[in-house]
């Protein structure tokens, strides 16, 4: 039955933008499952793109700490992630890449509890391998002749670039502005430009594809991480430990294992 | 002068008659409800855009330099797409119809892949054959110092890649259905093989080259995956409509909204007024 269950929300993740509020009456049906003290059931996590890797690796730390339990995680852009919660979709945690995408959620009474800050990320150059144009600060890529994209104001990792160019008194006409920090990212990977302006976190899971660096007028950007139990959480019981296990020290370390820094 | 006879004279058509049979007395439930369902599924989200639509700030959401440029860089590019679709896409559809060649089937199916293949999908195989760092890009680079990605020649490109396989095969269909005995009779009167395509060939299936050049415009000017991979997203240059919703969507919900009220506009503004006229007649 659990199975059915879990199979139906993985589903409903899939159009979970899109999703009205017709979902409600599932709740209950997986937190009523396991009877003893045990955790079990699906538990759906709405976290934002930048944390991919990191939480792939807490979730599957979770359900070997937890049998029985599976952790769903849909990736995505902050604010299409609030979009979907707001409009009813089933899920039970939601980790954002900003406290104003968070507020959207908060604003519609969706949260349970207040949010708390669990990581905070810091921007970074991403160049070419090797960095051939040899970009050593913020002002080097406001030259001409150097293909630079951002993101676009209206993601987090857009608005904290230029947060950090405002405050470094910068001007800077990238090639495009990208949709979200993955894509950005991308193009330097693909070689189509020659500079992005990103998380350090997605330097980091770059590898070896990007050469990263740091800038001092990051530290005027820097992205607040907030995480909280949704209020309609289909399953309460295990998001309130999967938040647990992404606070504790286990948690931080893979965090910062991944470019995060602790709050 | 708007019926599909304009071109009767042309050569036989038989689809005159039979779109004017209908059903006699009423239509049977088993069909009736499903239409009606079917109807009801295609309208109601547009409906429902118009009953979300925030009426009283749309004045000034639609007034802003951004929505214009974004509008004027959709109409344009969706233009020049649909040029550069007829201008190869009819002789491919031409190849296609009239010439036999081992692997046929294979090229057709090749030309009309855009057409299944996710747009991004497109974007991303852009990018690695006219990027940069692609196949031919590099050399485009080196050579010429000509980079397609971020331009606004590379968003008319990513728009005539999904674009071109609704002209090559209206196109197409249209030549298969066309008589070929009107070429060869001109041939016999000493026209070369071009010349028959120009005088004869071409204004027998202007009708198709019209309905596929109207659905090619349609497509380029929603076109959205392959843009946002292939050119990327600066206001003026490479930001078209859809990319302006999308983007408007993650911070304005209302502007978005306001946004896809016009691309719906013009785009049923455009199928409506050229539908009976163009597409009935393929």
């Amino acid at each position: 039955m659990l199975q059915v269950t879990g199979a139906g929300a993985a589903a409903l993740l899939a159009l979970s933008a899109c999703s009205s509020s017709g979902s409600d009456s599932q709740s209950g049906a997986s937190s009523s499952g396991g009877g003893s003290g045990g955790l079990s059931g699906t538990v759906n996590v709405f976290a934002a793109a930048s944390l991919t890797e990191s939480f792939t690796e807490l979730g599957e730390e979770f359900e070997k700490q937890h049998p029985g339990t599976e952790v769903v995680f849909n990736f995505g852009g902050s604010d299409s992630l609030a979009a979907g919660i707001t409009s009813g979709a089933p899920a039970d945690v939601f980790a954002s890449a900003s406290p104003g995408t968070m507020k959207v959620v908060t604003d519609a009474d969706a949260a349970a509890g207040t949010p708390v800050t669990f990581v905070r990320n810091r921007l970074e150059i991403a160049t070419l391998p090797g960095n051939p144009d040899r970009v050593a600060s913020l002002k080097d890529l406001t030259g001409d002749g150097l293909k630079v994209v951002l993101c676009d104001k209206a993601v987090p990792c857009g608005a904290a670039a230029h947060k950090a160019l405002t405050a470094a008194g910068l001007e800077l006409t990238p090639v495009s502005y990208e949709e979200d920090v993955k894509s950005a990212l991308n193009k330097v990977v693909l070689k189509e430009a020659d500079a992005a302006v990103v998380y350090r976190t997605d330097v980091e899971a770059a590898g070896d594809k990007v050469a990263g660096v740091e800038f001092p007028e990051s530290a005027k950007a820097v992205n607040d991480y907030p995480i909280t139990l949704l209020k309609d959480a289909p399953n309460a019981d295990v998001g309130e430990a999967f938040i647990e296990l992404v606070r504790s020290a286990e948690g931080r370390k893979v965090l910062t294992g991944a470019g995060f820094t602790a709050p | 002068m708007t019926t599909p006879h304009r071109t009767g004279a042309a050569g036989p058509r038989t689809d005159g008659p039979r779109r004017r049979r209908q059903v006699r007395g009423g239509a049977p439930l088993p069909l009736l409800v499903p239409a009606l369902v079917g109807l009801a599924f295609l309208v109601l989200p547009l409906v429902a855009l118009l009953i979300r639509a925030p009426w009283a700030s749309m004045p000034e959401l639609l007034t802003s330099t951004e929505v214009w440029q974004a509008l004027r860089l959709s109409l344009i590019c969706a233009t020049a797409a649909t040029v550069v679709s007829m201008v190869i896409g009819v002789p491919l559809a031409w190849l296609l119809a009239r010439v036999e060649f081992p692997g046929r089937g294979l090229v057709r199916a090749l030309v009309t892949l855009p057409l299944v293949l996710p747009p991004v999908v497109g974007g991303v195989a852009l990018l690695m054959a006219l990027g940069r760092n692609g196949v031919v890009g590099q050399w485009l680079d080196s050579w010429f110092g000509i980079t397609l990605p971020f331009t606004t020649t590379g968003v008319i490109l990513a728009e005539a890649f999904v674009a071109m396989p609704f002209l090559v095969i209206s196109v197409e269909g249209t030549l298969r259905a066309a008589d070929p005995r009107y070429e060869e009779a001109a041939a016999t009167l000493g026209a070369s093989r071009f010349t028959a395509f120009r005088r004869v060939t071409l204004p027998l299936i202007a009708p198709g080259i019209a309905a596929g050049a109207v659905l090619a415009w349609a497509r380029a000017l929603g076109e959205f995956g392959a843009t946002i991979t292939f050119a990327g997203n600066f206001p003026g240059r490479t930001q078209t409509m859809p990319l302006a919703v999308y983007l408007a969507l993650q911070s304005d919900p209302e502007a978005a909204v306001a946004l896809s009220l016009v691309l719906l506009a013009v785009s049923v503004a455009v199928l409506a007024g050229l539908r009976d006229r163009w597409m009935t007649a393929s």
